[in-house]
């Protein structure tokens, strides 16, 4: 019989510890399917965040670091520095990225490190149990903004991709969605692109990608997409926020 | 063997380029500018990477990205840039990961001066970051050393796959002295546990200090400790002098041992049995060796630039069989070799008076 789906080799065939729903899963899939088809699994040094993807050190078939907290685009610029020759990802959470680790992230953009960043915006801090993030749009209830997030007391979410479209050295943002067939197609081009970038020496590629926590949300699976759908994408809009790779080539 | 005029950080910077350090990643600070400086002039001539971080926090993540790729890498830094590094140190250490952290200490607390000073001491042999672990910390008292103590710094943070700290101060960064470097060839190591591609040929390496079962990271600073102990017996590293007969032993590390050695030479000339003791490893400390010089002593005097960090660690090695008493200076001042005689001689007249005593070991 001849087999039309099975697990990309860059996934490792280990049960994940994801929530039932989380879009954390279908992100991971994409990426190895991307190492799959770019044929670069072997070459590929991941480095993975503090937060609910801590251990895609356990799920990924590449070589892989695991940072401490908001550190990843240091860490992976010290890979990339020591080893140019290799494909150097980064997998990080909104609190990882947009809070703990601004810094690194937007001087790494700063510095155009050849590096591939893949953000899982899902607006809460899901590993230590939904509190607020950077990214928690206004009126968001969460752990730690119980009453809503109320933009008076708790200031204003981060938009990344618009925030490092402005900074010179980013050559690639693209915010994409995981919550439908549609998105996540757009997603894998995206992830693909972030990729290819980096093996064509184009530099720091971002792709943001709107992701679901319907743990700390309190929905089922289908209302969390739904969610993304109605709140996240209006206020996140989806696209292509930057794109130096045509002008470079 | 060539010798060369340069200045402690100037050395240190380019005997950490001869043992093959490959990737050097800072953030400005003075008093160790020279460090960061010499690499970034000579890193892109020689096949190596100089890159100034945006902090310190990330300097260090960029020497744990490097060394996790399976480089020699090292970064430099001054007291309060050390506070920002400790997290990156823990997990340096915790995912046993080779590396050279140089801190050229300055006075403190907070920003505190830009003065020599000694006292990160603490921080360095005591709580280098959070959770159970350890640093190999070179305590160089000259130039020379300095570079010594740099080739062998990165051999043994290879060796034992754990970050090496050089504790070198303002003085010793900014003094000029006479050097030579060793033409020894360097082989660098094996690294299989690396993050280099796997090419399918393995499977995949995996850095990580998480452990969420106790039992295993139980296990896993088990086996650190039990590689601390072959350290301790392999690497302890002191100096004495003339303490066979000494009555006063004085304790001292790096520049505050050298300003101890003249005012030793004076108190002998004086007619008194003083001599000195001198750790130049602070992690693993030479307590065997401390003990044996202190042997017919009937009183130390230990002296630091800082209000009293190693002197702990003498009276617990001592285990009170000896007054241990403390002379130091402290935000960037230096003690000059009167002050420490002075304090001999007081020490002397007590002893004779028989004001101070303990049994002997
Ligand atoms: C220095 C430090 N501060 C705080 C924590 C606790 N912590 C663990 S995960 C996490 C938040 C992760 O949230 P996010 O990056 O949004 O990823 P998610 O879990 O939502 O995927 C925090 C604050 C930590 N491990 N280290
Ligand atoms: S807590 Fe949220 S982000 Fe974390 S695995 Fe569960 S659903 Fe996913």
């Amino acid at each position: 019989m001849e087999a039309v789906f099975d697990r990309p080799h860059a996934l490792c065939d280990v049960p994940t510890h994801y929530c039932p729903g989380c879009t954390h899963g279908i992100i991971h899939r994409l990426i190895a399917e991307v190492l799959d088809e770019l044929d670069i699994e072997g070459d590929t040094v991941g480095v993975c965040p503090v937060g609910c993807s801590v251990m895609a050190y356990d799920y990924f078939g590449c070589d892989m670091i695991e940072a401490p907290h908001g550190r990843a685009p240091a860490v992976a610029t010290g890979v990339k520095r020591a080893s140019p020759d290799k494909v150097v990802f980064t997998y990080q959470g909104d609190g990882d990225l947009a809070a703990i680790g601004t810094c690194e992230t937007v001087h790494a953009a700063a510095r155009r490190e050849n590096i591939t960043v893949i953000f899982i915006n899902n607006t809460t801090y899901g590993m230590t149990g939904g509190q607020m993030a950077p990214t928690t749009i206004p009126g968001q209830i969460t752990q730690t903004s119980p009453y809503g997030r109320d933009t008076a007391m708790q200031g204003y979410p981060i938009k990344i991709c618009e925030m490092l479209a402005a900074v010179d050295g980013t050559a690639f943002v693209q915010r994409v969605s995981a919550d439908s067939v549609p998105h996540i197609l757009e997603a894998k081009k995206a992830i693909r692109k972030a990729f290819e970038n980096q093996l064509n020496g184009i530099g720091f590629s971002l792709v943001e990608v709107l992701s679901t926590c319907p743990t700390n949300w309190g929905m089922t699976p289908s209302a969390a997409m739904e969610r993304i759908r109605k709140e996240l994408i209006p206020y996140y809009p989806l696209g292509i926020y930057k794109d130096i790779s045509n002008q470079s080539k | 063997m060539e010798r060369l005029l340069m200045k402690g950080n100037e050395a240190l910077a380019e005997a950490a380029i001869r043992a093959g350090c490959k990737c050097f990643f800072g953030y400005p600070i003075t008093p160790q500018t020279e460090i960061s400086a010499y690499f970034a002039k000579n890193m892109p001539k020689r096949n190596g990477v100089f890159l100034q971080a945006e902090s310190e926090i990330a300097a260090v993540n960029m020497v744990l990205g490097a060394s996790a790729a399976g480089v020699r890498a090292m970064t430099s830094s001054s007291s309060p840039g050390i506070s920002l590094k400790s997290e990156g140190i823990s997990y340096l250490a915790a995912s046993d990961l080779p590396c050279v952290i140089v801190n050229v200490q300055r006075g403190g607390p907070g920003l505190g001066g830009i003065q020599p000073s000694q006292s990160d001491y603490f921080q360095a042999v005591k709580a280098a970051g959070h959770g159970d672990f350890h640093l190999i910390v070179y305590a160089p008292a000259s130039v020379q050393e300095t570079v010594d103590m740099t080739y062998l710094a990165f051999e043994n943070a290879d060796r034992y796959r754990m970050p090496v700290m050089i504790l070198s101060d303002g003085l010793l960064g900014q003094m000029m002295e006479p050097v030579s470097f060793p033409d020894t060839e360097i082989k660098l190591p094996e690294k299989e546990w690396a993050c280099t591609g796997h090419k399918h040929r393995r499977t995949h390496n995996i850095i990580n200090s998480l452990y969420l079962q106790p039992d295993m990271l139980e296990k896993s600073v088990n086996d650190r400790f039990m590689r601390y102990e072959r350290v301790k017996s392999e690497c302890t590293l002191s100096e004495e002098y003339l303490c066979s007969d000494a009555d006063i032993v004085v304790t001292a590390f790096g520049a505050s041992a050298r300003i101890a050695r003249s005012a030793v030479d004076s108190a002998r000339k004086k007619g008194i049995r003083a001599g000195l003791f001198r750790p130049k490893t602070l992690y693993p400390f030479p307590e065997t060796e401390l003990k044996a010089s202190c042997r017919n002593a009937s009183a130390v005097l230990c002296t630091e630039m800082n209000m009293g960090q190693m002197v702990y660690d003498i009276r617990l090695i001592l285990e009170n069989t000896l007054p241990v008493e403390f002379y130091g200076r402290t935000g960037g001042n230096i003690p000059s070799p009167e002050d420490i005689l002075t304090q001999i001689e007081k020490m002397n007249r007590r002893i004779k008076g028989g004001a101070l005593s303990g049994s002997s070991i």
